[in-house]
């Protein structure tokens, strides 16, 4: 059996000197995955980046490829095939190897990534466990009530953001989605919303918002359990709510007077709610308040992710492994447990002994004990740019950058998948090119036919 | 020159509803992946012969209403952790991919445990055109079976637009336009007009035919009979597939009736009828009986309406629908968790966990009333096996069903095991039809293919795929079809006994009707002024799929 077997569509040629126009590209700088980009393209450079945010722009515009070789063994430079067998024999001598990120590459990277994780009994994780995967274990408590980003600018006539500061992470946000939109049953845009923003600090984002309610740090939940307990008509003690929210009750209450009286609510959530105390716990409460709404009026939920192709990436693991993150595969088949088998505790425990990281930077951005045990153990690192993760590697591959180099599909937030059209050619292969050529070789050894 | 590569299957007894065969001691030749005529030559031997003396052969099954790819599937994997430990377990072998199981299996194990009950073809029932891509993405990932799927649009924008403005022109071209720029097969209709309303106000739907669409004016009939008729000039090889509004409430038989008057005479396939043919009144419990007769009536006299059936088994699944506020309603009676998804200018989703349980009356009803439908519906060939897996049940329950149609005797003893109060409120007890085996290579093959449209597959004659399943007979049904001797996939042996043998990634089905490509201007225009994502980046290109295969309209173009 073949994975993947699609092949990325590869970018036309660019004549030196001369113009070339990319129409309708997708940006993957963010969840957003804005698809609407002009690119305009000058001796492998992209010169202009039409409709693209700032974000959007400094990643098209920055972007160069980086001349340095495109694998390297012990950080010395070497050929694409020894990278491969090296990479081959490490994943397949281990026995407890584990992959990690994929959120920056396409699905069909993504694919091969969890068919080699298959073939060698790994465990397979993505950076879903370390940004809303409180949101995936709370999904799977209370389920979630939910939209596409369609359904908001075309209905979304109160808007919430919940720990999240679109403003900064996600900048198309508002003008493209949620706020400034004119929609089928919003002809006025803006002016046909009502903006709530709850976050513990006056973010960038606060001032696009109609209300801002700043609540004390750590509080989300009683804050959240509060709504709700508004929602269903429970009767609360003022001065409680005041003391462990830090807002006073009555914005609360007035807040859930609007909730109730809107016609089609959305709350964004973050890492602000994720990611602080609770976790997801936190997320549940929200997910649990929207449901709750749908006893008055329409109401849904929806995570802002971050990484361009994070949502990608959940959909892949699950459709292949029945999980979205944290999947283990040492008895042969997919077992799920976030804590055990999520790769920050994978290599926290010093559980993994070795790893293959996917557009990823564990070595700059995982706690100390993780990245201590990282360096122990030799491990594959594929990635665009030159990082700590990479420099440390056993086996380090320069890749092609998906969306500006290669092809493949990206799923927006809201899952809405989403075809790339590259830019132009890189001399580096692809994460697809270089995982099918690992995933051979592993077969290779393990006598899989 | 070497001689071709023949494969043969010797001396079966043969059951081909199509070509009139049942029973009858056969050889079929393979060759190329197709069924080809005994060479002329006496002195040509084959390749490979698999000896089937004493073995039922059949064409491959199909399933031609199932949810098995796509978002909602996806999300029902995602949601359902606590049925997957406990449960059976999918290791990887050296040919196989590893998986899970639970009511909603992971791709590689669907494609697996579908092959291995001697299916070889499926059909997902209900992608929103949006996501089309990412049902093309999953299908690569489920080998073993050829697949296609049917595109939401009954509560499609520009369906009720055209519909509104009376522009039937408009509708023809945008149907064939959705399915060719989703490479899906067949127009599916949800809830027509209900959905919309859902996403509309809290609780909301349309409550039977001639309730008008908010903001759009037209009716449920409107939809029906409007796509029915477009769907029928466009030729398609399955016109149209429709879920009919109220869905699960007691006293929808009478909706369920007028949908297929709606038809006005046009071709139309009534879908998991079983949770369509209830009697009782206002939402009421107490009330609720079965309403199969006088439906089964109607459809007995009218041969343009075909139906499958959505067979509930007890037992723990999970529901899941593009029936938006059907999902609501799930959700406040069983009060589980509960995921709702509305996709802009297109559908709805809702999925909840379930269980159905022999000790409640319901359920037992439902269960009921499913064989009900195959047992009273006169014509073979208008009834098709399903259980809108995994909503009423797993696929992996047909040769259970199978049993409960061939053998009275079983189906009585699990009836005995429910509230006696179903004697009085359906007309089980009294039927004792029992299904020959060629009745059962109709529903769950011969059948279906025809009413897909599908030359080529649901019989063995000269031409169709070498889709063949050999089986075992034994007394007991259920042991006869859950293991079959040997699976063959395009003339490959994928499985034998229950083994997987060699695994291949499958075709995968699709149309593209010609239409008035002017009315893509008007479509771009509204299309362009209402979604969140670029015209050019919507259609999904031949990339995505492995191995194309358009199937002809009823015209042959």
């Amino acid at each position: 059996m073949t994975s993947g077997s699609t092949q990325a569509h590869a970018p036309t040629p660019t004549i030196p000197g001369e113009l070339k126009v990319i129409h309708d590209a997708t940006c993957t700088f963010c969840g957003c995955v804005c698809d609407d980009i002009e690119l305009t393209v000058k001796d492998n450079h992209i010169i202009e980046a039409k409709r693209a945010c700032a974000l959007g722009k400094s990643w098209f515009l920055n972007h160069s490829v980086e001349d340095r070789p495109s694998c390297t063994i012990d950080g010395n430079p070497a050929s694409l095939e020894q990278g491969y067998d090296r990479a081959a024999q490490i994943l397949t001598t281990g026995k407890y190897p584990i992959c990690y990120g994929l959120s920056d590459s396409p699905c069909e990277a993504q694919r091969v990534a969890v068919s080699i994780v298959d073939w060698i009994n790994g465990t397979i994780d993505t950076t879903t466990s370390v940004c809303h995967g409180p949101s995936g274990m709370a999904f799977q408590g209370v389920g979630e009530v939910t939209c596409s980003l369609g359904e908001v600018a075309n209905r979304g006539d109160m808007i919430l953001f919940w720990g999240s500061n679109p403003a900064e992470s996600h900048p198309r946000h508002f003008t493209k989605y949620s706020l400034m939109p004119k929609g089928m049953f919003l002809p006025n845009g803006r002016k046909d919303r009502t903006c709530v923003i709850v976050d513990v600090r006056r973010t960038k984002s606060a001032k696009a918002a109609d209300i801002f309610i700043q609540i004390k740090p750590k509080k989300d939940f009683e804050a959240l359990w509060t709504l709700r307990a508004l929602a269903k008509g429970i009767e609360l003690d003022p001065d409680l709510v005041h003391r462990e929210t830090g807002v006073e009750f009555s914005v609360w209450s007035d807040l859930m007077d609007r909730m109730k009286a809107c016609k089609f609510g959305v709350i964004f959530f973050g890492m602000g709610l994720t990611m602080t105390r609770g976790k997801h716990v936190n997320s549940e409460a929200l997910l649990a308040l929207t449901r709750d709404m749908n006893a008055h009026t329409r109401f849904v939920a929806k995570p802002n992710r971050g990484h361009g192709n994070v949502t990608g990436a959940d959909n892949v693991v699950s459709w292949r492994t029945g999980y979205p993150f944290g999947v283990n595969h040492a008895r042969g088949y997919p077992r799920f447990n976030p804590g055990e088998y999520t790769t920050s505790d994978t290599l926290a425990n010093r559980e993994a002994d070795c790893a293959m990281m996917i557009a990823c930077d564990p070595m700059a951005n995982f706690s100390q004990p993780a990245r201590e045990h990282l360096a122990t153990i030799p491990y594959i690192a594929l990635d665009t740019k030159e990082t700590p993760t990479t420099r440390s590697a056993a086996v380090a591959f320069a890749v092609a950058t998906y969306g500006i180099n290669t092809g493949g599909t990206v799923y927006r937030m809201d899952d809405v998948p989403i075809p790339l059209r590259p830019a132009f050619a890189s001399p580096h292969p692809s994460d697809y090119d270089v995982l099918t050529a690992i995933e051979l070789r592993v077969k290779k050894i393990l006598g899989i036919t | 020159m070497t001689s071709p590569d023949y494969t043969k299957i010797s001396q079966g007894i043969v059951y081909d509803p199509r070509n009139g065969i049942d029973g009858e001691i056969r050889d079929i030749w393979i060759l190329d992946g197709r069924v080809v005529d005994a060479p002329a030559d006496p002195s040509v031997r084959a390749s490979k012969t698999i000896d089937a003396s004493g073995l039922v052969v059949m064409p491959g099954g199909i399933d031609m209403h199932c949810h098995i790819a796509g978002p909602k599937v996806n999300v029902a994997r995602k949601m359902r952790p606590e049925e997957k430990r406990r449960g059976e377990q999918m290791p990887r072998t050296n040919i196989t991919h590893s998986g899970s199981m639970g009511s909603v299996p992971s791709t590689f194990a669907t494609g697996y445990k579908y092959a291995a009950l001697g299916y070889t073809t499926a059909f997902d029932a209900a992608i929103p055109p949006i996501a089309a891509r990412h049902a093309h993405e999953e299908f690569e990932d489920t080998p073993c079976i050829d697949k296609g799927f049917y595109v939401l649009m009954g509560n499609n924008h520009y369906v009720m637009q055209s519909l509104m403005n009376n522009e039937p022109h408009k509708l023809k071209a945008f149907i064939a336009w959705l399915l060719t720029s989703t490479k899906g097969f067949a127009p599916k209709l949800v809830n027509p007009g209900g959905v919309e309303v859902w996403k509309s106000k809290q609780a909301g739907n349309v409550s039977g035919l001639d309730t008008k669409v908010d903001h759009f004016g037209v009716t449920p009939r409107q939809i029906i009979c409007g796509v029915a008729q477009a769907a029928a000039e466009l030729a398609l090889p399955h016109p149209v597939h429709i879920h009919c509004n109220n869905l699960g409430m007691p006293g929808n038989w009478e909706t369920t009736l007028e949908t297929m008057r709606a038809l006005n005479g046009y071709r139309g396939h009534i879908t998991h009828i079983q949770f369509h043919s209830y009697g009782g009144g206002n939402g009421d419990e107490n009330t609720f009986n079965s309403k199969v007769i006088p439906l089964v009536e109607y459809v007995n006299s009218h041969p343009n309406i075909t139906v499958d059936v959505g067979q509930v088994l007890f037992g723990e699944t999970t529901s899941m629908t593009g029936d938006g506020p059907l999902g609501y309603f799930l959700s406040k009676v069983y009060g589980g968790k509960w995921f709702s998804s509305d996709t802009e200018m297109e559908s709805g989703c809702g999925i909840t966990p379930i269980k159905y349980r022999n000790k409640s009356l319901v359920h037992a009803l439902q269960w009921a009333i499913g064989l009900e439908w195959y047992l009273l519906v006169k014509d073979p060939w208008q009834v098709v096996m399903s259980t809108d897996h995994p909503n009423g049940g797993s696929f992996l329950a047909y040769p259970q069903i199978i049993r409960f149609l061939m053998d009275k005797t079983y189906r009585r003893d699990v009836l005995k095991t429910c509230p006696p109060a179903i004697l009085e409120r359906s007309t089980l007890w009294e039927i004792d039809r029992e299904y020959t085996l060629n009745e059962i290579a109709i529903i769950t093959r011969a059948g279906p293919a025809r009413i897909l449209g599908l030359n080529n597959k649901g019989h063995l004659g000269v031409g169709a795929d070498a889709d063949i399943t050999i089986y075992t007979p034994h007394e007991n049904k259920e042991v006869m079809f859950e293991m079959p001797r040997v699976v063959i996939k395009s003339g490959r042996v994928l499985v034998e006994q229950g083994e997987i043998r060699e695994t291949l990634i499958g075709k995968t089905l699709h149309v593209q009707p010609n239409y008035d490509l002017d009315v893509e201007t008007d479509i771009q225009e509204w299309f362009e002024k209402y979604y969140s994502i670029s015209w050019r980046n919507y259609p999904v290109d031949l990339s995505y799929l492995y191995e194309s295969c358009v199937i002809p309209t009823r015209r042959g173009s």
